[in-house]
């Protein structure tokens, strides 16, 4: 029941994911980070076998950051793009690893963008993408309701839109969100969509 | 002695791999670099033999970062380099990824140091023709260090050291004039240790520093320029002050 999805702006990615971490039929954790900053302009959603998905996260933050040091210069969005779909087809036909990725990256030269990465190796350039059963909904909403060069307040009222379509919608929809956006200034968290914090442990 | 120093794997009568010990010679003869560490700033100097008019000064950096908190400078053979630095580097992003934390500075000093090692130990393979100077902050301590490393494949820390072409006189001046430094301070000691042995001016010195916060800064030509004015004004200073108590008596 994993939902993440994302859209382009005007000068933005912004990203936006589910928080639960689930073990079949329990919920670990409400407040599990699944976006993750992979250098200072990118940011990566992924949604997937938990286990694969921090290996495989972990692993591409390690090499980008090794290319820095290597070459004095990060790598561009679509290197990185490129380089994680080119790792999980190497696993494909091996050990494929089970994970689903949203890559949103803001490069000087060519402003923001958003790859959409699925876990057979599948790699599309796109201004709006989602995986997951929340998918259903949040693309639908956002083919409703996206256009191109989205202030960001549109974009987060779209996101939120799409939130309170999944909660109203998905039979077991999580209850918390958090989106992440990435511009000029870098990639950062901007805020969690909380309908359940973790309650306080019972006083004696 | 002939005899003894093809492979480098034989020991010869006297307890000497002569291989390493040419190494050592190699470094002997490249370019003067020196390290000083400071209470809270570290600095490495290395020598910039004049640049070839047609040749593009920033694609030879002596200078390198390793990591976000470490950073390296050598003298000897720079190809050998580029193959040590390397290793370095994915050893640090790897010792991250398997367990979550940033290197300690004795940690990849100590690898390179083992790297360095295994080459003096193999069949068929030279040692490695430089010695090492590798500066950080400890990422949990924050204390500084400075570590210098050698073909044999040896390490320590040091306060200050210098490697490279005439590192003795470098290491004697360290040696008499050293005190704890912070900030500009340090930077200028390393910049007037480099100066015994090299002709003064920016374009003949390459100068990093490195803080806590904000990890590695390369210092530019002018402002290179600017320190040693300073340091000759300062040296001028104190030879005038010496003459003029004399011209009284």
């Amino acid at each position: 029941m994993e939902c993440v999805f994302g859209l382009v702006g005007d000068g933005f990615a912004v990203l936006a994911a589910d928080t639960s971490a689930v073990n079949s039929i329990l919920v670990h954790k409400s407040n599990e980070d699944k976006i993750m900053v992979l250098d200072s302009h990118k940011l990566v959603a992924a949604s997937g076998e938990p286990g694969d998905r921090v290996q495989f996260t972990e692993y591409i933050q390690k090499n980008v950051a090794l290319y820095q040091f290597r070459n004095g210069i990060p790598l561009t969005t679509p290197a990185a793009a490129n380089f994680m779909r080119s790792e999980l087809a190497t696993a494909l036909r091996k050990n494929p690893y089970s994970v689903n990725i949203l890559l949103a990256g803001y490069d000087k030269e060519t402003g923001p963008s958003l790859y959409f990465i699925d876990y057979i190796a599948t790699l599309h350039k796109v201004d709006k993408g989602a995986f997951g059963y929340g998918s259903y909904f949040s693309l639908s909403i956002m083919d409703r309701l996206y256009r191109s060069g989205m202030s960001l307040e549109e974009a987060i009222d779209l996101v939120d839109k799409c939130i309170m379509e999944i909660r109203s919608r998905l039979v077991v929809a999580p209850p918390n969100f958090v989106i992440k956006i990435v511009d000029k200034d870098g990639a950062r968290e901007y805020a969690w969509r909380e309908s359940l914090k973790d309650a306080p442990g019972a006083s004696a | 002695m002939a005899r003894y120093d093809r492979a480098i794997t034989v020991f010869s009568p006297d307890g000497h791999l002569f291989q390493v010990e040419y190494a050592l010679e190699a470094v002997r003869k490249g370019n003067a670099a020196v390290g000083v560490r400071g209470t809270d700033t570290i600095v490495l100097g290395v020598e910039k033999k004049s640049t070839a008019k047609l040749q593009d000064s920033r694609s030879v950096r002596k200078i390198v970062s390793l990591d976000q908190h470490i950073a390296l400078a050598c003298a000897g053979l720079k190809a050998d380099a580029r193959v040590l630095i390397n290793r370095a580097r994915i050893e640090c992003q790897s010792h991250r990824l398997t367990v979550e934390d940033p290197v300690t500075v004795e940690y990849i000093t100590r690898y390179i140091a083992g790297l360095q090692q295994k080459y003096t130990q193999s069949g068929g393979v030279r040692p490695f023709g430089l010695s090492t100077l590798i500066i950080g902050f400890d990422p949990y301590t924050g204390a500084p260090s400075l570590y210098q490393t050698d073909p044999s494949g040896t390490f320590s820390a040091w306060k200050a050291n210098a490697t490279g072409r005439n590192s003795n006189s470098i290491r004697e001046f360290l040696e008499k004039n050293y005190k704890d430094t912070s900030g500009q301070e340090t930077v200028k000691l390393a910049i007037r240790a480099l100066l015994e042995v090299v002709e003064s001016g920016g374009k003949n010195i390459e100068i990093a520093v490195m803080t806590r916060e904000h990890g590695l800064r390369q210092l530019e030509e002018a402002e290179i320029d600017a320190i040693v004015a300073e340091i000759e004004a300062e040296k001028a200073a104190a030879e005038a002050a010496k003459k003029a108590p004399l011209k009284e008596t």
